[in-house]
This record gives C-alpha cells, structure tokens and sequence, in this order.
C-alpha cells in the first residue's frame, strides 16, 4: 500500500483586489503562495503559524472549498485540483473537515439528528441504519442518544466540537482536515477534545492534517509539523526535530513565545520586530528579511529554496546551516 | 498537557438536557411573541378577519346586492348598525361581505408576489454573478415605478378587474420579496455551517432546500404580513378608481367610491368601509412587527 495519503504540490492563491476606478492594472492578495507538502497514513501533520499566514486557506484549497489558482492537490493518486463538484463528490466521503467555531459550524435550526444525517443522505447510506449510525457517532465522540433531537444551541462549545467531528466521522474517512478544531474552545475542553481526536485515530487509523496556531496543541497532538510565513511554508519537520532543534529563525522565535511553566528556567526570547508585511505586497527575497534579526543582503534579493537539510527536515533559509554553527 | 476531568460546565450541561424538554425553535418563538401585547392582539384580530371572511357573507343581517329604495342613506340605528348607501343597501351587511373579497386579494396576490420573488432571490442570492446582476436589475426596474402606477399600467394591458388587480399587486410584490429574499441568502450563504454542508458534499439543490430557505423564512414571514395590509390598501384604491372590483360588488374600496357624492349628506357611507381598510391594515402591519421583534434572533427581551 502506497504510504503517501495526499500531495500538496506548489499550491496557491491568489485573492484579487477590487479593481480600483480607472485602474487597469489587477492586483492580488498572495494568501498561499506556493506551498508543498504530503502527508502520510496515520499520522498528524499539523501546519502552524500567525493568522493571516494562509494556513486555513490551505486546509480549504485541500478540501476543495476554494479554487486552486495553481499547484495541484493529489489525493490517493488522483489529481482532484481540477474536478467539478460532481466528479470529487464521491471521493468527499474520504475527507472531510471539522471547523474553528463550533458555535457557527452547526446549522441552528437542525436537531443534532439531521446535522448527523446530512452526510449519510449525501452518500447514500442506507435508509434503515442512518438513525442507528447517528446513535453510535453519538456515542463514539462521547455523547448520549438522547442529544439527538436537541439543537445545537442546547450544546456547551466542547460538545458542539465533539459533533462537528461526530459530523466528519460519520462517512468514515481517511483523511480529517481539522481547522483549529480547539482554538475556540476553554482550555480545560480543549485537551479532552485533543484527547478524543487521538483516540480517534488510534481506532479507525485516520490521518490528520491539523491547522492551529497554538504550539503547546501540536506539540501534544502531531508527528509532523509544518510553519507557515505569509503564504510559505518555511519548515517542515518531525515533530521532535522542529520542536528540539528548530532551524529557521522565524520558527525559533515562534518557539522561545511558549511559555514554560517553570519560573526558574531563564532563556532568551528573540522578539520579532513589526507586523507581518502585507500578503498584498510581500517583501522581495525571503518574505521574512524585514523582521529577520539575522536577515542580510542575499535575503531582500534572492527567494530561499525549501531544501532538505537533514533527512525530512526542510528549511527555506539561506543561511540555516550558519545559524546553526552559531 | 494536563487531562482534566470533565469540567464543572459540562457537568452541567449534561445535567440539565437530560432534565429539561428540548426547546424547539418555535417554543421559542412563541414565547417571544407572546410579549408583544399589540402585535398578540393584532393576532387575533386577524384570525377573526380570517373567520369572518369564510362565515361572513352567510351571517349578514341583510341581503347585500338587494336595493331598499325606502331606506336610501339612511343614518346607523339599530336597524341598520352602519346605515345604508345610495341604493339602501345595508352597510354592515356589506363590509362584512367585503371581508372576503379584501382578504382573498391581499393573501392571494401576495402569497404569488412571495413565491415569485423568494425563488428570485434564492436563485439571485445563491448563484451570484451575472444571474444575479440580470435579476436584481430589474428588480430595480420594477420598484422604479411607483406601485400603484404600475398596477395602474398593468391594468390598464389586462383589463380591469379583481383577477387582474391580484396579479397587479403580484407583479409589484415580486420585486421586494426577491430584495429580501437575495439579501438573507447571501447573509445564510457565507455561514460556516454551509461551507461545512459544502465540504461534505451536498448538492446545491439539497443545499438551498435544507439550509438557505429556512434561513430565509423568518423575513418572508414578516414581509409577508406587512405586504398583506399594503396590498389589501392598493386593492381598495384601484377598485376605488374603478379598476378593481366592480359594483356591486361589496369591495370596500369600491364602495369608499360609491359614496364619495355624497360625503356631504351621507359620510357614514364612506366611513364604515374606510375604517374596515384602516383596521385591517393596521392589525396586518402590527402583526408583521411583533413577529419580526420575535423571529430576529438579534432582538433580546
């Protein structure tokens, strides 16, 4: 069985700006702006990086909710970059998303029962076990049969979650795309629903590409992780190697942010000057040179290659072997 | 990362929907509605309307076609609680009569506007782009005439008429539900939770049927209740102008024209069927405010 489950291959898009008056010439927000990665069976991998960096636009593109303006999404072997709605419907039932707001993911005016349904009317399941189906979601995401004809405004924002994910588990996928499934939730829930999505996994072998920006959530949750910069993915390592031994300076900033909780520890915080640059209008070179604390002349002139460093740790950075030394 | 056990607020959660009955949508709604003193009135009174509409033309006091060329406008007495018009028709008999009529128009031409426009605006609002530029283009063609001149025009090509007059007000009904229809698709299309439904897979048809209508129908319901009284009001004024109902038929508006000569001697005979109009109206365009109060989710208590 080939490993690779999907293959992101040089993805982007590109959000045209309104046109101003008389202005012909079209300009475009550069959301993602390239962005490659694949990710294996079973296991986690999850993109980080500030709001604004692309991430959940990526989780889009893959998930076919946007226009792929380039690049090519393959999932399984197939290309689905350029397949109509009716052509990748059947393909749906082996990915499928869990979203940020539990509290907006969910139509109000559905009982639980038809939120659950919605999927299995999709893709034909049969008639007589879709109620059954909805009663053992229920209780797999460790909720109750009787929530079934409730509303989802009856529901706390953890066990909303918990039927967002009921909801994509409900056609047995391969792959869930998890678009910060617990950034919205109380920190006590978040780590029962980080705790329920691992089960999860071990039980039905899912694959997770998993979108956050907080780094303690991945550090718990992933094999992999990827950073994101202002539509680039910027590294992209195993876990242990990203958080143990990070090499772009940007994800090392990202990294000295966590807090320890230990006052005792002392270690230098390397704080990042300015805003993110606009995606409108990113700076030339390596987008990160403006705020770059190590940033030279190379970096504002030349676009740095995603290269492998070491054995599956990839670097876009000039200088990632120097900084190492240093 | 720390396991905690389920927290205080979940407990709680739990707790209270095993004990409580779920709380549907319209449980809900009732409950709001029921705050709005006027608009719970108004209620009523339009069911009443609605009653008498069906019972009225079998329970008037008098025959309402019949002239009584002894008793020509003659004052309200106990007699005739109304008076009695130029051809001494009984009044009350004929207001109560007209119910009907005024009813049948309103309901009817906008329950036509209502479907016209609500497919309109779904179609408008869901697929967007040129569609949607065509359709709400002329949309804005329609609502740049005045309504009743319009109707007048439309009128005018059809013939008059009460069948004409119903498919008068239709046409220029249209217009604005597609406005408010297209307007709350847009708002219910750029949920999350049809992005989610979206990235399951659903077909648009299942999409607009299960999602986007019923998000859509709470300002149907309330536009559709206030168009009633404003389309029961141009009904009135183009039989008033003798393009609507024709005598003798008991339409208010018709008879508001019967006894304009005669609003010096007589102005019982305008009066009556004038505040039929204004009563209606007012109970149609109550109603649709209390409801709107309790169907818009963003008005709290």
């Amino acid at each position: 069985m080939n490993q690779t489950l999907l293959e992101v291959q040089n993805v982007k898009k590109y959000f045209p700006m309104p046109s101003r008056l008389f202005s012909r010439k079209k300009e475009f927000v550069k959301a993602v702006d390239g962005v490659s990665f694949t990710v294996n069976r079973g296991e986690t991998l999850s993109i980080v990086g500030e709001s604004g960096c692309g991430k959940s636009t990526t989780g889009r593109m893959i998930m076919k909710l946007l226009d792929i303006t380039e690049g090519k999404v393959i999932f399984e072997g197939q290309d689905i970059t350029d397949m109509t709605d009716d052509q990748i419907r059947p393909l749906r039932k082996e990915f499928q998303m869990v979203f940020q707001d539990p509290y907006a993911s969910l139509n109000p005016r559905l009982t639980i029962k038809e939120i659950l349904e919605e999927p299995l009317i999709v893709h034909n399941f049969n008639k007589d076990n879709r109620s059954q189906r909805v009663t053992e979601l229920l209780e797999t995401v460790g909720l109750s049969r009787y929530h079934a004809d409730r509303y989802p405004h009856e529901f706390s924002g953890g066990q909303r979650q918990r039927i967002g994910i009921a909801r994509a588990l409900a056609v047995n996928p391969k792959l869930i795309i998890a678009d910060e499934p617990v950034s919205a939730l109380d920190v006590s829930i978040q780590s029962q629903v980080l705790n329920l999505m691992k089960d999860l996994q071990e039980e039905y072998g899912l694959t997770y590409v998993f979108i956050a920006h907080d780094l303690s959530v991945v550090e718990h949750i992933s094999d992999r992780v990827g950073v994101m910069y202002l539509g680039r993915l910027v590294e992209l390592a195993s876990r242990d190697a990203l958080f143990g031994k990070p090499l772009h300076p940007y994800t090392k900033a990202l990294l000295s942010a966590v807090p320890i909780p230990d006052p005792t520890v002392k270690r230098e915080r390397i704080i990042l000057k300015g805003d993110i640059p606009s995606p409108a209008n990113p700076p030339s070179g390596c987008t990160f040179h403006t705020r770059c604390p190590f940033a030279q002349e190379t970096c504002k002139l030349k676009v740095p290659e995603f290269r492998e460093i070491e054995s599956n740790h990839y670097v876009a950075c000039h200088f990632a072997e120097e900084l190492e030394e240093n | 990362m720390v396991d905690l056990k389920v927290s205080n607020k979940e407990a709680y959660y739990q707790q209270t929907l095993e004990n409580t009955p779920s709380k549907t949508p319209f449980a809900e709604f009732w409950r709001k509605f029921k705050k709005q003193k006027l608009a719970f009135v108004s209620f009523f009174f339009v069911v009443f309307l609605i009653l008498m509409a069906f019972i009225g033309p079998f329970i008037t006091p008098y025959d309402i076609t019949e002239p009584d060329y002894e008793n020509v406008l003659s004052g309200p007495s106990a007699k005739h609680w109304a008076g009695t018009d130029a051809y001494g028709r009984d009044i009350f008999s004929r207001v109560l009569a007209g119910t009907q009529i005024s009813l049948y128009v309103g309901l009817t031409s906008v329950l036509l506007g209502a479907i016209g426009g609500t497919f309109l605006g779904i179609v408008a609002g869901y697929y967007g782009k040129r569609i949607d530029s065509l359709i709400m283009r002329m949309c804005d063609v329609l609502l740049a005439f005045p309504g009743i001149l319009l109707a007048i025009g439309i009128i005018a090509i059809l013939g008059p008429g009460l069948g004409n007059v119903i498919i008068a007000v239709a046409i220029f009904s249209v217009p604005m539900f597609a406005r408010i229809v297209r307007s709350s698709t847009l708002a219910v299309k750029s949920t999350l939770y049809i992005e989610a439904t979206k990235s399951i897979g659903t077909r648009p048809k299942r999409i607009i049927w299960k999602h986007i209508f019923p998000g859509t129908v709470s300002s149907i319901i309330v536009y559709f209740t206030m168009r009633i009284g404003s389309a029961i009001l141009t009904a009135a004024s183009l039989s008033f102008l003798g393009l609507g109902a024709q005598p003798p038929s008991p339409e208010w508006g018709a008879m508001l024209s019967g006894g304009r000569d005669y609003l010096n001697i007589a102005p019982h005979v305008t009066i009556f069927p004038g505040i039929a109009i204004f009563v209606t109206v007012l109970a149609f365009n109550l109603l649709g405010d209390g409801l709107r109060d309790a169907l818009d989710p963003k008005i709290k208590e």
